[in-house]
């Protein structure tokens, strides 16, 4: 039976959430009440029976790989295959690719070694409850050389701004990648192609000195290669921003949006970190908020997400926020359209107020 | 591989009491706390102590116990050498006997004691709830030379007789065991917690195994035997939270008892975690309309009514209008809309339809409500 190996390529995602990726990732970044962003893409790979696993990563990811641990969250911890971490340690004196095309030359083992033989391709920003074999079946189906997966966005936002548009004929055939802003047809940055193709394709890139593996292999080569789509429907997200992480968080308050992401056949798996059943106290008030375990709330909380261990004292109010694990709230204190990052101290009877638009981001362990 | 301590988990049993409860499952094995097994209290305080090698015996509905245990994950006792072990009956070329008595289940793995060639035995039982360092028992067992260290509490006096209760020199030494007595002479009541020096213990459960009149009880027959050779027993006060859910009335008080403020035991404590599985579930859904107080909510629930005072497993559903108070709902259990539970304990995946009502009557203790019985139970 043919089967897919998995990458999950970060190369392209840097610092792109300001104070929350000064020190990690984005795809390591706390993500709706207990994820990381690299949970959703993970999770939709092991449930689409995929079973070797390479994330492709260039800097910050210490607290990915502590998060990633030996994946056996995911089921990954896997006598043969299994999940690899390959952070950038290459020391081939001959090596002359450059930009991502350097993960895929200095880890051709990965793929040698691998049985599957055909590869799915994915960053961490698109956020969806979402299983591959459909499309694989359809990829093997039509023998297409590339399928990409697409998805139709009825309002554009602006996180789509920077996401590629697909043209296709009616029978879902691309005939170009562009730009467009005006396209309604959205690509994902999830692709499969079969191992052959994508050796040789980076072996083309690499002899014409290029740097960008779907830029130059794939879009590039769009008239040459039989390049399908395929359409993801169901609940999606794509995090680029900190004003789309926002928002996003925002959304999954309503019941619709967070049964659609999560309330699926398959649920999207994490690392497990033993906190207790969240306390609630007498005389709290809790009203349209998702929350992680290990919270003990004493105080108001209000169309918020809370992470896990968060405490929230008597008479603090916490209003339209994101608060991630293990911040403390100071009795009297008062937060609205605000970020707090892992850790942060809110004393006694502080202010602090965002604009919607752009929330109030506090950085890592600051004590306020 | 020598070790000094090993300790063996009595999981054996069937808990009668606790009725619907324990239909399917050992009393060790029935979920508590919001998220927990009772059994995840001594198999976290295993870890925590230092206690790494844990043989877990079992008899009555193993089937979701074996399974929550497994090779021991979630308590770090997945260990090369040691860890944890699931000892059930079996047969050998003597024949085929189920466990008769605590003594005789621990008698019947005594191969397996002695592969560790342990100093000393930790017997502990997987249906209390308490947290308890057993490496400050043992230091207290070693410093004391004694054969025996059986942990105690001090419990009201007038409430004495419903305890094996040790009567004791000043010093704490033991001089007389009394099961249940109707004139309690002390209000030292034992936990089910011992330590033995484990030659001494071994020749006593190969003399009991010879007895045919014998219950193989520890607290029958293994303790009188020691004491009446004059050995060396000691009592260990033990001053924390402990709590024997053995009934259906005090299974709810223990879990009630984790929304108290004031308890010793908390399974916030950083330093004494208390380890489980845990299901991956998405967080808890708090709707717009939900009023939460004073209550334990696991996630993968999705809350739209009241919650008052009382213990929701992971995914728990509380639909809108419908009101939940002093109540303890089972992973999965789904309550429709205008639905009010007061005081009932409902057991995994029942689903409660809309406009339900049960209620268990104030000074009874509380109904168990499940697919089974929930025709009977239906007032609309």
């Amino acid at each position: 039976m043919d089967s897919l190996m998995g990458v999950i390529n970060l190369d392209h995602e840097y610092d792109f959430l300001n104070e929350l990726t000064y020190f990690r990732c984005g795809a390591a970044v706390p993500f709706a009440g207990r994820y990381r962003l690299i949970d959703f893409t993970l999770s939709n790979m092991v449930k689409s029976n995929i079973q070797e696993v390479a994330i492709f990563t260039r800097n910050k990811y210490r607290s990915l790989m502590d998060h990633l641990g030996t994946g056996a969250s995911w089921e990954l911890d896997r006598r043969h295959g299994g999940l690899f971490v390959l952070p950038p340690d290459w020391n081939d004196p001959t090596d002359i690719s450059k930009g991502d095309l350097r993960h895929f030359h200095n880890n051709r083992d990965f793929f040698n070694r691998g049985k599957a033989d055909y590869v799915l391709i994915s960053g961490s920003q698109f956020i969806s409850n979402n299983e591959y074999q459909e499309a694989f079946q359809q990829h093997l189906e039509i023998e297409a050389d590339i399928t990409l997966i697409t998805t139709e966005i009825d309002s554009l936002q602006k996180e789509h701004e920077s996401c590629l548009r697909v043209e296709a004929n009616a029978d879902g055939q691309v005939t170009d990648i562009t730009n467009d802003k005006h396209n309604h047809h959205v690509f994902t940055g999830i692709y499969i192609l079969s191992k052959e193709l994508l050796l040789n394709l980076v072996d083309e890139c690499i002899a014409h000195h290029h740097g960008h593996f779907f830029f130059h292999g794939i879009k590039e080569n769009v008239n040459r290669l039989k390049v399908q789509c395929f359409e993801h429907k169901g609940y999606t997200a794509f995090v680029n921003s900190v004003e789309s992480y926002y928002r996003h968080n925002m959304n999954l308050l309503y019941e619709e949006n967070c049964k659609a992401l999560f309330n699926q056949d398959h649920r999207i798996r994490t690392k497990v970190s033993n906190e207790p059943p969240t306390k609630f106290r007498e005389q709290t008030m809790v009203t349209q908020s998702l929350l992680a375990n290990g919270c003990v709330i004493d105080g108001n909380v209000e169309h918020s997400v809370l992470f896990r261990g968060v405490h929230v004292q008597k008479g603090a109010t916490i209003k339209n926020s994101v608060i991630m694990q293990r911040c403390t709230i100071e009795s009297g204190a008062y937060l609205e359209n605000v970020i707090l990052d892992k850790d942060v101290h809110i004393t006694a009877g502080q202010t602090f107020i965002g604009a919607k638009e752009m929330p109030y981001v506090i950085a890592k362990r600051k004590t306020i | 591989m020598k070790k000094e301590c090993i300790g063996m988990l009595l999981a054996g049993g069937e808990g009668k009491r606790l009725g619907l409860l324990t239909k399917n499952v050992a009393k060790p094995a029935v979920h508590f706390g919001g998220k927990y097994r009772i059994i995840d209290f001594t198999l976290s305080n295993c870890t925590n102590s230092g206690i790494h090698t844990v043989g877990v015996l079992t008899q009555y509905a193993p089937l979701v116990l074996n399974k929550h245990i497994g090779i021991g994950k979630p308590w770090d006792l997945d260990r090369q050498q040691d860890g944890v072990s699931i000892l059930s009956p079996y047969t050998a070329q003597e024949g085929v006997s189920w466990y008769k008595g605590t003594a005789d289940a621990i008698y019947k793995n005594i191969h397996y004691i002695e592969q560790y060639d342990p100093e000393h035995i930790l017997v502990i039982s997987g249906d209390h709830i308490y947290q308890m360092n057993y490496k400050i028992l043992l230091d207290h067992h070693i410093k004391t030379e004694a054969d025996a260290t059986i942990s105690v509490m001090e419990v009201p006096i007038d409430e004495a007789s419903r305890f094996g209760i040790l009567n004791t020199s000043d010093d704490l030494r033991i001089y007389e065991f009394e099961e249940k007595p109707q004139n309690p002479k002390s209000n030292l009541a034992s936990m089910g917690i011992y330590i033995f020096n484990w030659k001494k213990l071994k020749s006593y459960l190969l003399q009991d195994a010879e007895l045919p009149d014998s219950s193989h009880d520890f607290g029958k027959d293994i303790i009188p035997a020691m004491l009446a050779d004059s050995h060396r027993l000691f009592a260990y006060r033990f001053d924390g939270y402990w709590k024997d859910v053995g009934t259906i009335q005090s299974y709810w008080e223990a879990n009630m008892d984790l929304l108290d403020e004031d308890l010793s035991l908390s399974l916030n404590n950083k330093n004494w975690r208390t380890y489980s599985h845990d299901s991956n579930y998405s967080p808890q859904f708090i709707d717009k309309d939900a009023n939460v107080n004073r209550s334990l909510i696991n996630s993968g629930c999705w809350i739209s009514g009241t919650v008052e005072h009382s213990i929701l497993f992971e995914n728990v559903t509380v639909r809108h209008d419908s009101f939940v108070r002093e109540s303890i709902l089972h992973p999965h259990v789904k309550v429709g809309n205008h639905v009010i539970l007061e005081k009932v304990i409902v057991v995994e995946g029942t689903e409660i339809p809309d406009h339900t009502v049960i209620r268990s009557e104030a000074n009874q203790e509380p109904l168990i409500v499940s697919k089974e019985n929930l025709g009977s139970l239906l007032t609309i």
